[in-house]
């Protein structure tokens, strides 16, 4: 028996030295330890052993046993350990190589300055108003204090449909139809397509506008100058100043055009700003009484401003783009640079 | 409005530069767009006197003249060509490293062998004519006059020494389109003392009355209409500081009668006319609206039928004048003319300018009324006028006028207060300054306490209340006194977008979720988009602009569809390998044309896709993602448009309407616009889907028990629509809960006009876990319906 014992010990040592991979293992573990293995047709043997004799017999086994399964656990622990090292080896990615992602699509450069700006003033309670792009003449000139032949009507070549109907040419048009429908306090925001006879570098037949009117009791030019000064710092940087300087629209009196101070040189003047350290951004000023009477809104009870700025104008300074037209070729090299 | 500086010193001292005047004038709202300096080409050119003059050894024609320069050198050696320079005559003299008119340089050099250190100068080539210098259109050198110091700088000497401010005026300041108009801007922003205009003359005992008589029958569209008699004129060359002011304003002299008009109108902004006296018949001046089909030619030999629109000055028998636009070629000013009326009127802005674009004729004069002149100074103008008259000493003076104004033009009057300027300005002026600052705009100011009455002067008819008094006031006082605020007065309000608007934005980000850029184009097309689409009759039905920029921009489109396609052509042709792109936008849609009632807008969903990987399925996955996002189903039915490929197009419905479609480009179309890439385009009725697109969320419970998932792949006609099994499996069981399917085979073994359909089928237990037996029972179901159905077996 000792003999029998002592050649398992040899077979397993010198077996477990030549196994390479776990599954040979496995294989040589259970052709000693299995069920039916070597070890174990022992341990059914004791059977046929002398009772006397099977105690020590029994431990005999029993120390083979034990002695037999350190190893294959051993072992077992060595080639998990190299088979690991193995794969660390074999397994190596190029970390630079492309990855797969689902990618999303983008904004039009007009419509992100768009998105800014709503942002900016929704939080001081803008409402958003659209309205109609086929404008009637009243509503673009007329009820604006621009009756017929008015000078003012030379400041933009407006697109006809009949006598009566044209294509709005300045979201201005919204400002009346918000007042004849809705009674102060009225803060709105209303952006839009707006239409002029004029196509070059700076301008198209059709660009956007953004229309702000604010209409309450005591509203004053220094609200104005207060509003459009957060306006300028949240969409540009905390160090944009805005200047008021006189100017005229005959919706609004008085009326100032105003400049913000340059984004690229911080005032110092440099190209973009044309030297000035300034750039004109928008319109704006104190709404007419007349245009407040039009919507049969007191103007000795309630006063308002209103301003307005072109959204093409706005992306281009702040996006660097140097001509309209490339805003509507939409090429998508130049659309997916603008993501959300 | 151009303004020289030296005319604006007539009337304001001012000691300023021209740079700071510019900023002061833009401080108080008026732009310098170009500030110019009249003699910035001319560089190094000084006033030299000729002192000797020999011939050139080897040239005839040239002469070596020495000149006496004062400090630039008493002995400069200059060769010119010139003939009529003679020992002793001043001339302009350009040095070494000089520059003149146009660009040109003057370099020391040799001329056939002789050393010639500059050039003498001819009027042209200091970039001036007769009407800057006497002399100075002569062929040959310009010989100065009188005793100019040598060495004078020549742009002294020839007037070329100026500013001239390019001036932008408002709309609503058409008083400020003169030099006089802007000398109280600038008298009153630098707080200086405005000079007035001389406007006193003489007069000789005759009079207008008796020669002339002068009715308005219009006096409507003429509120304001002066005429005076001026007779014994000498019509001959308006004095050098005449003609030079009109030059400076980019104006040629003509002759003294005419010079005055022009010099009026740029002084006082008051256009000016004169009629030619022995050329009126029956000596009668009437203004009227012109006779339907009545004609006129004008000083520039053009000829145009009038209309009653049209407003006319005529005599006796005929029209003379076309009011306010131009005069007729039949009344004006000849060499010999001897007596004329003078014109001063006021005619309405309005019928002017509707004038002048009806007949595409326009002048000085249409431009300037168009902009709104004021009755006073039509008053002042004739006076101006006369006084210059009597001041060139070129004619007599009638002693009466004939000044027909229906309706004096009474000054505003403003009864306002000190706080309500303040309050809508929203900070306090002093009451001082705010009394100076109008004075000073010549407004006439009476305080009582708070309480102020303020007359504007005649000429503002912009001022109509007291908003307009504080822009005068704020404007001078200056802006920066605005400190922002933050509307403390104001109510709170809501803000940001409606569900609507919300509902829009959610939209446009699903779809950019799906890897769609965003494209913006016109809302104008062209007939020849329809045309191209193949959509015919459709351009007929759009909105037609009147005046468009050109046909290709003319109708506002019915259809987004053109747009879309030209974008994705356009990439293409750019070389861009794929392109996925949408535009969410209006298309115009009208009841009845011509437009009498606000047309339909409807914002429509654009999409595109082009390149790799792209196919119908793949432009279809814009609806399902809408779908998915909403949480509702579109159905898909075979469509037939004339633009897509007849078996590869989709409508979309939801709740059985039709809100869309997509498809493949049709192929021939594709070739006709050279695209070899298969191109994908749809469009979405948003303004009609948008009421079924849920958006509530709403929580299901997780089912409580493990759901069984089977593949299920059925052997079907070649005819079996993949929606219709999906419906017969669903139907087929009620704890079906998804059906999808996953793959789509053909084969010979499965024989010719047969395909696999293979889908992965949901089962979700309702109240009890599912026996392990239920599934196959519920298979068993579907078989024997598809099998009925569709004749489907399982594969």
């Amino acid at each position: 028996m000792q003999e029998k014992l002592d050649a398992i010990r040899s077979a397993i040592g010198e077996g477990i030295g030549q196994t390479n991979t776990r599954k040979e293992l496995f294989e040589l573990k259970m052709k000693y330890l299995g069920k039916t293995g070597e070890i174990s047709a022992l341990s059914k043997g004791m059977r046929d052993v002398p009772a006397e004799e099977r105690p020590a017999m029994g431990k005999l086994v029993s120390d083979v046993r034990a002695w037999a399964e350190a190893q294959f656990a051993e072992r077992e622990e060595f080639l998990k350990r190299k088979e690991i090292e193995e794969r660390y080896q074999n397994e190596k990615v190029d970390v630079t190589m492309p990855a797969r992602f689902a990618e999303t699509g983008t904004q039009h450069p007009v419509s992100l300055v768009k998105k800014e700006i709503i942002e900016c003033f929704e939080g001081m309670g803008f409402e958003i108003y659209e309205g109609p792009e086929i404008e009637k003449d009243y509503y673009n000139f007329q009820a604006l204090n621009i009756p017929a032949d008015h000078p003012a009507r030379d400041m933009q070549d407006t697109f006809f449909i009949t006598g009566e109907y044209l294509l709005r040419s300045q979201t201005s048009s919204g400002q009346i139809r918000v007042m004849e429908n809705k009674k102060p306090p009225i803060k709105i925001l209303s952006p839009g397509r707006v239409y002029r006879s004029d196509s070059d570098a700076t301008h198209s037949p059709m660009f956007h506008q953004m229309e702000g009117l604010v209409v309450d009791k005591g509203i004053t030019l220094c609200d104005l100058k207060g509003i459009l000064d957060e306006f300028a710092r949240r969409l540009f940087t905390s160090e944009t100043k805005t200047r008021l300087r006189p100017s005229y629209f005959p919706f609004t009196e008085p009326s100032v055009e105003v400049d913000l101070s340059c984004h690229n040189c911080g005032g110092k003047g440099c190209r973009i700003c044309k030297g000035t350290g300034w750039i004109e951004i928008l319109g704006a000023g104190m709404v007419n009484r007349r245009v407040l009477e039009n919507c049969g809104i007191d103007p000795d009870e309630y006063t308002g401003f209103a301003f307005g700025m072109g959204l093409e104008r706005i992306a281009m300074i702040k996006y660097g783009i140097n001509d309209m037209r490339y805003l509507f070729e939409n090429d998508v090299r130049l659309l997916k640079q603008f993501k959300d | 409005m151009k303004v020289p500086f030296s005319w604006l010193k007539d009337y304001v001292d001012t000691d300023i530069s021209a740079q700071e005047l510019k900023d002061k004038l833009f401080s108080c709202g008026f732009e310098v767009e170009e500030l110019k300096y009249v003699g910035e080409e001319i560089d190094r050119c000084v006033v030299g006197r000729i002192e000797q003059i020999e011939k050139h050894p080897d040239a005839d024609k040239l002469r070596i003249c020495k000149l006496n320069c004062g400090e630039y050198g008493e002995d400069i050696q200059i060769v010119t060509g010139a003939d009529n320079v003679f020992e002793g005559a001043l001339v302009p003299v350009a040095l070494d490293g000089s520059s003149l008119h146009g660009g040109i340089r003057i370099k020391k050099g040799k001329l056939r062998g002789v050393e010639s250190c500059g050039m003498l100068c001819s009027g042209e080539e200091l970039g001036i004519n007769d009407d800057w210098y006497d002399g100075a259109d002569v062929n040959g050198i310009l010989i100065l006059q009188g005793d100019i110091p040598l060495g004078t700088d020549i742009k002294k000497v020839v007037g070329l020494d100026d500013y001239i401010f390019d001036i932008a005026v408002t709309a609503n300041r058409p008083d400020c389109q003169s030099i006089y108009g802007i000398a109280r801007e600038v008298a009153a922003v630098l707080k200086k003392p405005l000079k007035p205009v001389e406007l006193t003359y003489e007069v000789s005992p005759f009079s207008t009355s008796e020669r002339v008589t002068v009715c308005v029958e219009a006096p409507d569209l003429c509120p304001r209409y002066i005429a005076h008699y001026v007779r014994r004129l000498k019509i001959e060359k308006s004095p050098l500081w005449m003609r030079r002011r009109l030059a400076l304003s980019g104006l040629r002299a003509i002759n003294n009668v005419v010079d005055i008009t022009n010099f009026v109108l740029l002084e006082l902004g008051q256009p000016m006319h004169a009629f030619d006296l022995s050329r009126i018949a029956r000596n009668e001046i009437c203004v009227r609206r012109a006779h339907e089909g009545e004609k006129i030619v004008t000083l520039d030999e053009k000829e145009f039928e009038l209309s009653e629109n049209n407003l006319v000055i005529c005599d006796g028998v005929k029209p003379v004048a076309l009011a306010g636009v131009m005069g007729g070629l039949n009344s004006g000013i000849e060499d010999d003319t001897s007596e004329v009326l003078f014109e001063s009127a006021k005619f309405e802005r309005a019928n002017i300018r509707r004038t002048s674009r009806a007949l595409g004729q326009k002048s000085d004069s249409s431009a300037r009324f168009e902009k709104g002149v004021d009755a006073y100074t039509t008053g002042i103008a004739i006076n101006r006028a006369l006084n210059l008259i009597e001041f060139l000493g070129c004619g007599e003076i009638a002693c009466d006028r004939f000044d027909i104004e229906e309706k004096a033009v009474q000054p505003t009057v403003i009864n306002t207060s000190y706080s309500a300027i303040n309050a809508l300005l929203g900070i306090e002026v002093p009451k001082e300054e705010i009394k100076g600052i109008l004075s000073r705009l010549n407004f006439n100011v009476t305080a009582k306490g708070d309480k102020i009455t303020v007359t504007a002067p005649a000429y503002r008819e912009d001022i109509e209340g007291y908003p307009d008094l504080a822009e005068e006031v704020i404007r001078m006082y200056g802006y920066d006194h605005i400190k922002g605020t933050f509307m403390p007065t104001a109510k709170v309000t809501g803000g940001g977008y409606s569900a609507e608007q919300r509902k829009e934005e959610r939209v446009k980000r699903i779809i950019r979720g799906q890897d769609y850029n965003e494209i913006i184009t016109y809302s104008f097309i062209s007939p020849k988009d329809y045309a191209l689409l193949r959509l015919d009759g459709e351009a007929e039905k759009a909105i037609r602009i009147k005046n468009p920029i050109g046909e290709d921009m003319s109708i506002m489109r019915t259809t987004l569809a053109p747009s879309m396609l030209n974008t994705l052509v356009r990439n293409l042709r750019r070389g861009n390998d794929r392109a996925r792109l949408f535009e969410f936008a209006s298309v115009y849609l009208a009841d009845s044309l011509p437009l009498s009632d606000m047309p339909r807008e409807e914002k429509t969903i654009s999409f595109g896709v082009y390149g790799e990987g792209e196919d119908f399925f793949s432009a279809k996955g814009v609806y399902e993602a809408i779908a998915a996002e909403f949480g509702c189903a579109f159905a898909y039915e075979p469509v037939q448009k004339p633009f897509l490929h007849p078996g590869k197009s989709a409508k979309v419905l939801i709740g059985g309407e039709e809100v869309g479609y997509f498809g493949e480009l049709a192929p021939d179309l594709a070739e006709e616009l050279a695209v070899e890439t298969p191109v994908y385009l749809g469009e979405f009725d948003y303004a009609k889907a948008e009421k079924m697109l849920g958006g509530e969320i709403k929580y299901k419970p997780l089912p409580k028990f493990p759901e069984i998932r089977r593949d299920l792949a059925f052997v079907v006609d070649e005819s079996a629509v993949c929606a219709e099994l999906e419906k017969a499996i669903f139907d087929a069981s009620k704890y079906v809960t998804a059906v999808k399917l996953f793959d789509v085979y053909r084969s010979e073994q499965i024989g010719k006009g047969k395909k696999s359909m293979a889908f992965n089928v949901t089962f979700t237990p309702h109240e009890n876990a599912f026996k392990p037996e239920d599934a196959d029972g519920y298979v068993k179901r579907i078989l024997k319906a598809l099998g009925e159905k569709f004749g489907a077996v399982l594969r």
